[in-house]
């Protein structure tokens, strides 16, 4: 696929777009966005200097973090501002035939759903590259931490995972900046799944809330094949997630869990699309979000079953609580079915705390905000034990605490 | 010794009136049993004196040893020292009972770790599997599992008045013996619970002994009496007295 995007160099990234436009919010897809908020002339691309080391040791850290959270992993990375500063893998999966390194980027492949994606090629120096041959079991999880530490960067985070007919694989992705950092973060995860592959992804988006991020995240799955994701979106100013399954095979199979919270002035924007190109493939979505103090969300999520897709299955369901008057949420699920002969089944609420709820544990005793803090924690209870990956609730909680403990001012 | 005192109270559902005078005191170790037909105001009364939202009162008291009920918020009537049993106990997803009892026992100043083991201790002495202490709240359990685990949470929170609504639906004789004898048991203690049983049915009564019967009709009480007003309840119904 050809980019529009001009991938000379460029003072800054209103350069790049060569005169492309943002998108509007009048887009379908962009609808309730805050994407022209974003203002392309502030960020520039990092120069060529080294990685600074005080950078990289907080990355590291933030491995050592996840890592101790996770448990027994088969490899890490460690990416600061886009750059992959260390790439290891255990001898047990190297010997199981797992394969990870700093590639080109391959623009040809880039999955070009927009104009983020298509900066996001232009962007990155190189692209991290996790390959399972056909056969290849490594369930232990690789661990990606992405840092993101300079003001007024453009950073392009860039991750591809292809894995061979009948592999396993696990990735944990961690999203992280320092301090308060001012940058546009455009994350892209692109996942080709083959007959009968496994692949088990879990993103974890903690960036700080000053910052905005575009990200995507895309997946082809074969025959057969599974991919089982898990995203928890808690940064971000306006926070920006779209996810691609697309159930290429027969018998494909997608499952895409998602919990999200915004506090202050946060936005969090997720489109989802649940492609169903072949026969019998099934899929299952399950988000729920948050929103407190002045905080807005917006879900929309496309369920298609295409003219091939017989037997479909396919479940979307996305729940949001506005834990106060000033907090804004809207869901939207949309359905195009091109088969008589499927299943699809949707559900989608936004709004306060349950009001029995909450009074069946007053009656108790429990404060009031006590209430709230237990049953907005219940709520996403069952998210965090969907997780692909265990010990990732770990990574997730305090912040999720933090966040919803009592909001930000 | 504790008091629950309520004096010509009056409340309204929507705008609509639900109590109409409702006068009655409990005290500590007394059971006080309150009868009357589906649709009469019982549970408006115990929702009511809990202060679940919804419910206005237009007139009248209720105080727990002068502590002024209607005043406080939920919770802090509970710290007071009532105890709702809820007729229907609401399922809350992905919160256990011991979270509960934890944030409570913090919230009234009592120590939080003492909460897992009394809860296994009562949960043993009313037949409820330890393995449902950690489900969520209320989630996944039939009404008879629900019923002891209101029970349950009434030994351990120690409250000084209780008002059971319906806690006799959906328990099978067993269940309600184990229940009715694990409450009897609060009346007796060394601070000795006082006890509001709402039920239509006799049932609950041949376990939990009552010492006051009131009949409750058309939003306030029209009759009360000793144990023996139940036997005349079962024969005569409340056709006469509505």
């Amino acid at each position: 696929m050809s980019t529009a995007v001009d991938s000379g160099p460029f003072a800054h990234l209103g350069e790049a777009l060569a005169g492309r436009q943002l998108p509007s919010t009048e887009a379908e897809e962009w609808r309730y966005s805050r994407v022209t908020s974003i203002d392309p002339t502030r960020f520039v691309r990092r120069g060529d200097d080294p990685v600074d080391e005080s950078a990289s040791s907080a990355a590291e850290a933030i491995a050592a973090e996840a890592v101790a959270s996770i448990g027994p992993v088969s490899g890490v990375a460690v990416v600061v501002d886009g750059i992959v500063v260390r790439s290891e893998l255990g001898s047990t999966a190297v010997d199981a035939g797992l394969r990870v390194h700093a590639a080109s980027v391959d623009r040809a492949a880039t999955d070009a759903v927009d104009v983020f994606v298509e900066v996001n090629a232009v962007v990155a120096d190189a692209e991290l590259r996790i390959e399972a041959p056909r056969g290849v079991r490594a369930e232990e999880p690789f661990v990606v931490v992405h840092l993101v530490t300079l003001d007024g960067l453009v950073v392009a985070p860039r991750v591809r995972i292809e894995l061979g007919d009948d592999s396993r694989v696990a990735v944990v992705e961690v999203h992280r900046s320092l301090g308060d950092v001012d940058a546009l973060v455009l994350p892209v995860a692109s996942c080709d799944i083959g007959r009968d592959a496994t692949l088990r992804h879990v993103v974890v988006q903690d960036l700080s809330t000053e910052l905005d991020v575009v990200a995507h995240v895309s997946a082809t799955v074969g025959q057969s094949g599974t991919y089982d994701g898990w995203v928890a979106a808690l940064g971000g100013r306006y926070a920006r997630l779209r996810v691609d399954c697309r159930l290429g095979g027969r018998g494909a199979a997608g499952t895409l869990a998602a919990l999200y919270a915004g506090i202050g002035d946060q936005m969090h924007d997720l489109r989802t699309f649940q492609d169903h190109l072949q026969r019998d493939t099934t899929s299952s979505l399950s988000f729920k979000g948050a929103v407190d103090d002045r905080a807005h969300a917006v879900y929309t999520g496309l369920i298609r079953i295409h003219p091939d897709g017989r037997g479909s299955n396919a479940e979307q369901s996305n729940r949001i609580m506005t834990l106060s008057d000033d907090a804004w949420a809207e869901s939207v699920p949309n359905l195009e079915i091109e088969h008589n002969d499927v299943r699809c089944a949707h559900a989608s609420t936004v709004g306060p705390v349950d009001a029995d709820q909450r009074f069946y544990l007053e009656s108790r005793g429990v404060p009031a905000e006590v209430a709230e803090r237990l049953i907005v924690a219940g709520f996403f209870d069952e998210v965090l034990e969907r997780s692909p990956v265990a010990g990732v609730a770990g990574l997730v909680q305090p912040r999720l605490a933090e966040l919803l403990g009592g909001g930000a001012s | 010794m504790s008091e629950l005192v309520v004096i010509d109270l009056h409340a309204t559902v929507a705008g609509t009136p639900i109590l109409k005078g409702v006068t009655l005191t409990v005290r500590s170790g007394e059971v006080h049993a309150l009868m009357g037909r589906n649709g009469s105001g019982k549970s408006t009364l115990s929702n009511v004196l809990m202060g679940r939202p919804g419910y206005e009162v237009t007139a009248g008291s209720a105080t727990l040893d002068d502590v002024d009920l209607l005043a406080l918020p939920t919770w802090e009537r509970a710290r007071a020292g009532l105890f709702l049993a809820a007729q229907y106990p609401t399922e809350v997803p992905g919160v256990q009972v011991t979270d509960v009892l934890e944030a409570a026992f913090t919230a009234s100043g009592r120590d939080p770790a003492l909460v897992p083991g009394r809860m296994a201790e009562e949960a043993d002495a009313i037949g409820f599997d330890r393995a449902f202490l950690r489900r969520a709240v209320n989630v996944d359990l039939s009404g008879g599992e629900r019923k002891r685990n209101e029970t349950l949470q009434l030994a351990v929170l120690e409250p000084r008045i209780a008002v059971l609504d319906e806690l006799d639906s959906g328990l099978d004789v067993d269940a309600l013996r184990a229940v009715a004898r694990r409450i009897e048991l609060a009346t007796s203690g060394p601070q000795p619970l006082g006890v509001l049983a709402i039920t239509h049915y006799s049932r609950l009564l041949q376990e939990l002994h009552p010492d006051v019967v009131h009949v409750f009709g058309d939003g306030r009480i029209l009759e009360s009496g000793g144990p023996e007003l139940v036997d005349r309840l079962e024969a005569e119904g409340y056709a006469s007295r509505a």
